[in-house]
């Protein structure tokens, strides 16, 4: 059946904030969905609360709301637009869950708006869980033991019936938040309470385990006339018990026989028949190793961060089929994109091997505690694809950007067998080194796959790699023969890393490699297996095969991508590299993106002319340069992965577009970056950099306290620590030159002022600043992790002024072809710079869309050498809109054990969300909407732990918060003060004192947010850590920094706690 | 060792041998299912072939006793990109390069089989020949010359009449080279059976008095098999009768239509046939290098490539008599058309 007519105007939900269980595959898929729906000339509204996207391009839909992912703005949004159809599933769970509420609450029978795809009824039966695990009773599929559990009684009474260990899973919860697996009944009692209280619907499951079973997924996908196919499936090479997010995935199985393999795609095929799936569906499975049982462990009838990865395994377009599904065509009457011959009723098979690793954050959170289980830890992934698994696997190993470019970890050296033993039973990030080491000590296979589930299939492809690394350990260069590099090459070995191996530099590699002509060649991902012609431009290297890449005469460019989504460099610089494929595309100039990053829109084989699928490291990046011979490479969009090559490019006579290496050292090296700032007459908050605690001391009382202290060599994310005292700095050096006596420890004053951030365009005539951004809380807050104000608000001209007189001059005397961004403060009524970039940061997506300018298209056309003057925004600071935007910091602490939660010089978020408004207020209660974060008052108690050093700030607010109806619990010292102020405030006992205290509190939740502004000091032990834990955890809000408590509290003063006093209106960004 | 790949077009590919160290002659082709080497192996429609795995990771899962189609693997040859060396499966039994070399099958490792595949895709099937000697050019030329598939369902074929009992219809199969998982299809159902050499005479197989008639996959060319076509003229008319892939374009042969030969086959687990009676799209195992170009007359299409278009099923417009060019009972490949084996039995009721 054709296209269905009555679908005229589509509403499609985003996922929102980037957050762990939920990162940029939602953009890439929303994405594809909405270029889908356009294609067949349908309207597309598009709603989602994050500005880094692009999806809320205007490009993309043809209405944009970058509004609060609530029912009562989506409603607002109805109501204006009148759309007539709703696709949910291409926003994640979030987008999903809101697709029922709205289904729930009549809004939509209400407005007349039709859900297309898979229709709510049948989500309903594959996400709550007792109405699945009917439907799968009826159809005889089978489940595991498992019942809905309600209340802590009743789930001890259950898991002592079926034994346990048992697994906790919280309904209607992404990345498994809040599930784990109970040992006994004392870790029941802590999971089930929290998944509880957790999940939106108060309800847990509790399944028996079947930890060790191989986890398989299967993407499979229907139309509405019950045509069914399986796009991929994918084996978790860790077994059941670690979340398929936290796994290292292969596609396809490796270890299924035929019968195995079709047993559970017929099941995977007859489940969506049943459930009514018109879409995608992802269906994980658990498989006994020894026998042909299996179970279904869940499913999701949506579009999922599995199916983006297996889109990218396979070359099938599964969001673009899905939505082209629920505009009424079937599968056999859309085209396959990639052969265009064939229809997307097929199923692809491929003739490669794909991996998934995933990234975890725990070297910016060391403190964290790294156990992987149940519960999704990681922020993002790296997928790679060779012709055999050691070849995939190597390549994304060295794609992680973990300083590993072989299997041995120095981690493990000092580990004996019995503590690497215990790493592998109870994983954690590093445990495939773990296992590595534990093979090269000749610990059996067998042995390690009966203790840890893995098959000794993938232990065996370790063991090859590890054998091979410990023969080039006996050898010196010598010894290395032709046959037996072609052989390391083809098994994905880097240059780098043979050459660590034998103790020569990865140059000599290299050379070995040209004088014996080993070089990598391409294949395509064509999703059939080479059977037809296609016209994918989607490679991946290969030695020893035959190429299949057609190098064009044209002009050509490549740009970088930026790897795997992390704290600190997250789907921003993917919006960025595609923008600037976007602007080359239009110049005409062929484009090659180069990404490891299945997640992306960037990896999506439609943006870029070519697409290689590749590790972005120095020699696979060369490579593909010496293949494709383009005038240039583009690195500033990739975030610091990109610019990280730089140098070696440099060197390799490789030419660098825009901005460059010398651009880059001038900023980067410290010495040449003052002497910069001296001549320009700019000022930097005073500051040195010391050898030792004694020299280190005397600098700071030089300088006088409070100081800004980072080490200056940063390994595994030791970051800043403002300290305010000699005792707190000597406790830091001490610990700073106990790790690390080589390098400096670098002071400088901190300066608490205001910080004021811009990018800004130069063509090395002029500069153009899209807008100058004003952050929320002071200086020494990562500017990542800070709300940011445009147009800003509390900035004086006369500061305007000399922020583009010092932007003006420190890009023109750098030498910055392209984007350059600077963080200042603004302290004593006097400017200081804080730190340059010469790349594209982290707030280009956000600034471009709420000023209007095309920052990447500019920077780009820039790049390629034409001039401000001629592009249309001119030059200066480009004109401040109407409206006022507001981007508000999302966390994922919550996700993250032992991770503090206290904001401060290292950045802790992993995405943001925008609060648009007629004023600074209305966009502030937006923002804080939109994050999540809005005050409730419910109980009509804040916490309030306060430092000594910030009660006299605190009062003020404490005032407002009380005239809105607050009271206070507090422990001693703060409840001393607010009484003395007049205010309500009941004293609790501390952390240390008997129950209940102040942690009773909490874990009881009689409050409703958590005010804490921290002692400094980074021990995880102090009382504060542990009341932030315990508040997080308890899904309280938790605010550390006083400037964000007197916005939440002005904002909500304006505009009611919990839900709007006054209609707010929506704004359409695609104007 | 090393080994070589030649192929008649003169294109020679370098490998290492494994296996069954013994020359192979004979039509190289290639199948794209990724799992299922096991049923390749065995399928007795692959005799006399070298056949390629487009799948690079061959022999994961190793082999055993019960994954058969056969008594004995029939590939003639085996090109693989990496042979594992150490499967593991709750029911492996043998290594690939172990089974291989107690068949007496050649195997050729290391191979880029992408390249392959698209050499056969672009100029067609054609024979080859896996040697680890350095023959010269005329002496390959000359060993390709003299290879013949012609006698190839002869020898897969039953020797002998054989029965399996069972309560349900009675079922004659010709065997041309039969795939077990076609007979379990049918004993599953309850299906009597009683399993014909192909050269079995029309008279034999009717004076059992089968309740259907059903002509099985086999190897080769059907417009070879005169003698299986003459006395297939004779079964027309006389009782119901069902057939798959060479069964089904031997009974095109015999109604009066014409068979070609593809220019690489389908082979693999992922082929979409759109079933034109219910509009319905499946995917399909299948595994042909030749298939029904024209129609007889009184056959109407039933099913269809979605990939090509070319005719994947048929049945008479008033006779009891349908067939399938696909492989319905899967082994390997996905079992969603398996119901077809019902349909088969009720073709009698269907039709009138």
């Amino acid at each position: 059946m054709p296209l269905d007519n009555r679908i005229k105007k589509v509403l499609v939900i985003g996922s929102g904030p980037i957050i762990i269980g939920q990162a940029a595959e939602f953009d890439y898929s929303g994405t594809q969905a909405c270029g889908a729906l356009r294609e067949e000339g349908v309207e597309v509204v598009l709603i989602n609360s994050n500005p880094a996207t692009i999806m809320t391009d205007k490009e993309v839909a043809d209405k944009i709301y970058i509004e609060p992912l609530t029912v009562e703005i989506i409603e607002r949004i109805i109501e204006k637009e009148k759309p007539d159809s709703l696709l949910a599933g291409m926003g994640g769970q979030t987008g999903l869950n809101l697709a029922v509420d709205l289904y729930d609450k009549g809004i939509l029978e209400k407005h007349g708006v039709r859900v297309i795809g898979t229709s709510i009824e049948s989500i309903k039966k594959g996400e709550d869980r007792e109405l699945f695990r009917k439907e799968m009773q009826r159809i005889g599929k089978p489940c595991i033991e498992s019942e809905i559990i309600r209340d802590v009684e009743a789930g001890k009474v259950y898991s002592r019936k079926i034994g346990y260990p048992v697994i906790v899973r919280p309904a209607y919860t992404l990345g498994g938040t809040g599930g784990g697996i109970a040992e006994n009944e004392e870790e029941l009692e802590a999971i089930l309470s929290h998944g509880l209280q957790l999940s939106s619907i108060g309800q847990v499951l509790i399944e028996r385990s079947v930890k060790g079973w191989k986890e398989i997924e299967y993407e499979v996908m229907r139309d509405r006339h019950g045509n069914s196919i399986s796009v991929c499936n994918m084996e978790n090479i860790d077994p059941v018990g670690i979340h398929t997010g936290d796994s290292i995935v292969v596609a396809p199985s490796q270890t299924l026989s035929d019968k195995e393999y079709q047993m559970l795609r017929s099941a995977a095929i007859n489940i969506i028949n049943a459930i009514g799936i018109e879409g995608g569906c992802n269906v994980q499975f658990a498989l006994n190793p020894d026998s042909y049982e299996y179970a279904v462990i869940e499913i999701n009838p949506r579009v999922s961060r599995s199916s983006a990865l297996a889109s990218k395994a396979t070359g099938y377009p599964i969001a673009k089929v899905a939505a082209k599904i629920a505009l009424g065509y079937s599968l056999d009457e859309i085209m396959n994109a990639v052969t265009r011959k064939t229809y997307a009723c097929f199923e692809p098979t491929l003739d490669y091997v794909v991996v998934k690793i995933p990234k975890w954050p725990f070297d910016k959170f060391y403190a964290a505690k790294r156990q992987l289980g149940t519960k999704m830890m990681a922020t993002g992934e790296v997928m790679a694809i060779g012709s055999s698994f050691e070849a995939a696997f190597l390549k994304a190993i060295r794609s992680l950007e973990i300083g590993s470019s072989t299997l041995e970890h120095e981690n493990m050296k000092g580990l004996s067998l019995s503590e690497l033993k215990r790493k592998v039973v109870y994983p954690d990030d590093e445990r495939i080194f773990a296992l590595a080491e534990m093979i090269r000590r000749d610990y059996r296979i067998d042995a390690i796959s009966k203790i840890t589930g893995i098959d000794g299939f993938f232990l065996k492809k370790i063991k090859n790699i590890v054998r091979r690394e410990e023969e080039l350990k006996a050898m010196n260069i010598e010894g290395l023969s032709r046959e037996l590099l072609l052989e390391l090459k083809v098994r994905g070995f880097s240059d780098k890393g043979i050459g660590s191996l034998i103790g020569v530099s990865p140059e000599d590699i290299y050379d070995l490699r040209a004088k014996w002509d080993i070089h990598p060649s391409y294949n395509m991902v064509d999703t059939c297996a080479g059977e037809f012609e296609a016209c994918t431009p989607y490679y991946y290297s290969v030695y020893n095969a035959a190429d299949e890449v057609m190098v064009s005469d044209r002009r050509k460019v490549i740009v970088l991508g930026s790897g795997p989504i992390r704290i600190g460099q997250g789907i921003e610089f993917d919006y960025a590299s595609v923008h600037a494929v976007k602007a080359l595309r239009k110049l005409e100039i062929e484009t090659i993106i180069i990404n490891n990053n299945p997640e992306t829109v960037s990896t999506d084989f439609d943006i870029s002319d070519k697409l290689y699928f590749e590790p972005i490291t120095e020699e696979d990046v060369l490579s593909i340069i010496e293949k494709e011979k383009p005038e240039g490479v583009i690195l500033q969009f990739g975030g610091q992965t990109a610019i990280k090559l730089a140098e070696f490019l440099n060197k390799k006579n490789i030419r660098i577009l825009g901005t460059g290496q010398e651009q880059i050292d001038m900023t980067e090296d410290r010495e040449r970056f003052e002497t910069l700032l001296e001549s320009l007459g700019i000022e930097r908050p005073k500051g040195t950099a010391v050898w030792s605690v004694e020299s280190g001391l005397e600098a700071a009382e030089k300088l006088g306290y409070p100081v800004l202290i980072r080490p200056s060599y940063v390994l595994g994310g030791q970051g800043m620590e403002i300290t305010h005292s000699a005792a707190e700095l000597k406790l830091y050096l001490d610990s700073a030159f106990k790790k690390n006596k080589k390098n400096p420890v670098l002071i400088d004053k901190y300066l608490m002022g205001k910080e004021i951030e811009v990018d800004a365009l130069c063509d090395g005539e002029k500069i153009l600043i899209p807008g100058i951004m004003e952050h929320l809380e002071r200086a020494g807050i990562h500017s990542g992790d800070s709300i940011s104000v445009y147009p800003p608000q509390h900035i004086a001209c006369d500061i305007k002024e000399k922020v583009f007189e010092y932007t003006e001059k420190l890009a023109l005397a750098i030498g910055v072809k392209g984007i350059i961004n600077i963080q200042f403060v603004e302290y004593g009524g006097k400017l200081y710079v804080i730190e340059v970039n010469p790349r594209a940061s982290r707030t280009i997506p956000y600034i471009s869309k709420v000023s209007g300018v095309p920052v990447v298209d500019l920077a780009t056309r820039i790049i390629m050498g034409e001039k401000l003057d001629t592009l249309g925004y001119g030059a200066g600071v480009y004109r401040e809109p109407g409206i006022v935007s507001v981007k508000v910091p999302v966390f994922s602490t919550q996700k993250l054990p032992g991770v503090e939660v206290s904001l401060g010089p290292e950045m802790k978020s992993t995405g943001e969300v925008l609060g648009v408004g007629k004023d600074f207020y209305e966009a502030l209660y937006k923002g804080f909407m939109a994050a999540g974060m809005l005050l409730k008052l419910d109980k009509g108690v804040i916490l309030a732990a306060i430092s000594d050093m910030d009660k006299d700030e605190f009062i003020p607010i404490a005032k407002e918060l009380s005239a809105l109806g607050y009271s206070f619990a507090a422990t001693e010292g703060t409840v001393r003060i607010l009484k003395a102020a007049g205010l309500k405030a009941e004293r609790i006992r501390r952390l240390t004192e008997e129950s209940p205290n102040i942690l009773d509190k909490i874990i009881n939740m009689d409050i409703d947010m958590v005010i804490n502004t921290p002692t400094k000091g980074k021990e995880s032990n102090r009382d504060g850590f542990v009341i932030r834990r315990a508040a997080i955890e308890k899904n309280i809000g938790v605010i550390t920094v006083l400037d964000t408590a007197r916005a939440l509290q002005e904002s909500t003063a304006k505009y009611g706690s919990g839900i709007c006093k006054v209609p707010i209106e929506v704004y359409d960004m695609g104007k | 060792m090393k080994a070589k790949l030649i192929l008649e077009n003169g294109i020679v590919f370098e490998g290492k041998a494994f296996g069954y160290l013994q020359e192979a002659v004979g039509e190289v082709v290639f199948t794209t299912g990724m799992t299922g080497y096991q049923e390749i192996l065995t399928d007795p429609s692959y005799y006399g072939q070298i056949v390629c795995m487009t799948y690079p990771l061959i022999g994961n899962y190793g082999l055993n006793l019960e994954d058969v189609e056969s008594d004995c693997p029939d590939v003639k040859g085996f090109i693989v990109r990496e042979a594992c060396d150490y499967p593991n499966n709750f029911r492996c039994e043998f290594k690939l390069e172990d089974y291989l070399r107690n068949h007496k099958i050649m195997g050729i490792e290391q191979v880029d089989t992408r390249a392959l595949t698209k050499i056969l895709r672009d100029n067609g099937t054609m024979k080859g020949i896996i040697t680890t000697e350095d023959l010269s050019e005329e002496l390959v030329m000359e060993k390709l010359r003299g290879y013949s598939n012609k006698s190839a369902v002869a020898d897969v074929t039953a020797k002998n009449r054989y029965t399996i009992s069972g309560k349900g219809m009675h079922i004659g199969i010709v065997d041309f080279g039969i795939k077990a998982n076609i007979m379990r299809s049918f004993v599953e159902r309850g299906c009597a059976l009683t399993v014909f050499p192909a050269a079995s005479s029309y008279t034999e197989i009717l004076d059992s008095n089968p309740d259907m008639i059903f002509l099985s996959n086999g190897p080769g060319n059907p417009a070879d098999l005169t003698d299986a076509i003459a006395n297939l003229k004779h079964l027309v008319g006389k009782k119901p009768i069902a057939g798959i892939c060479l069964g089904h374009q031997l009974l095109a042969l015999a109604l009066g239509g014409k068979t070609g030969k593809l220019k690489f086959g389908h082979r693999g687990c992922n082929h979409p046939v759109k079933d034109l009676e219910n509009n319905k799209v499946y995917i399909t195992s299948q595994n042909h290098g030749y298939y029904v170009e024209e129609l007889p007359e009184n056959m109407i299409a039933t099913h269809i490539s979605m990939n090509d278009g070319t005719i994947e099923g048929m049945r008479h417009n008033e006779l009891p008599i349908c067939s399938v060019q696909f492989h319905p009972e899967a082994s390997p490949g996905p079992r969603d058309i398996n119901g077809l084996f019902d349909k088969f039995m009720d073709i009698k009721n269907r039709i009138s």
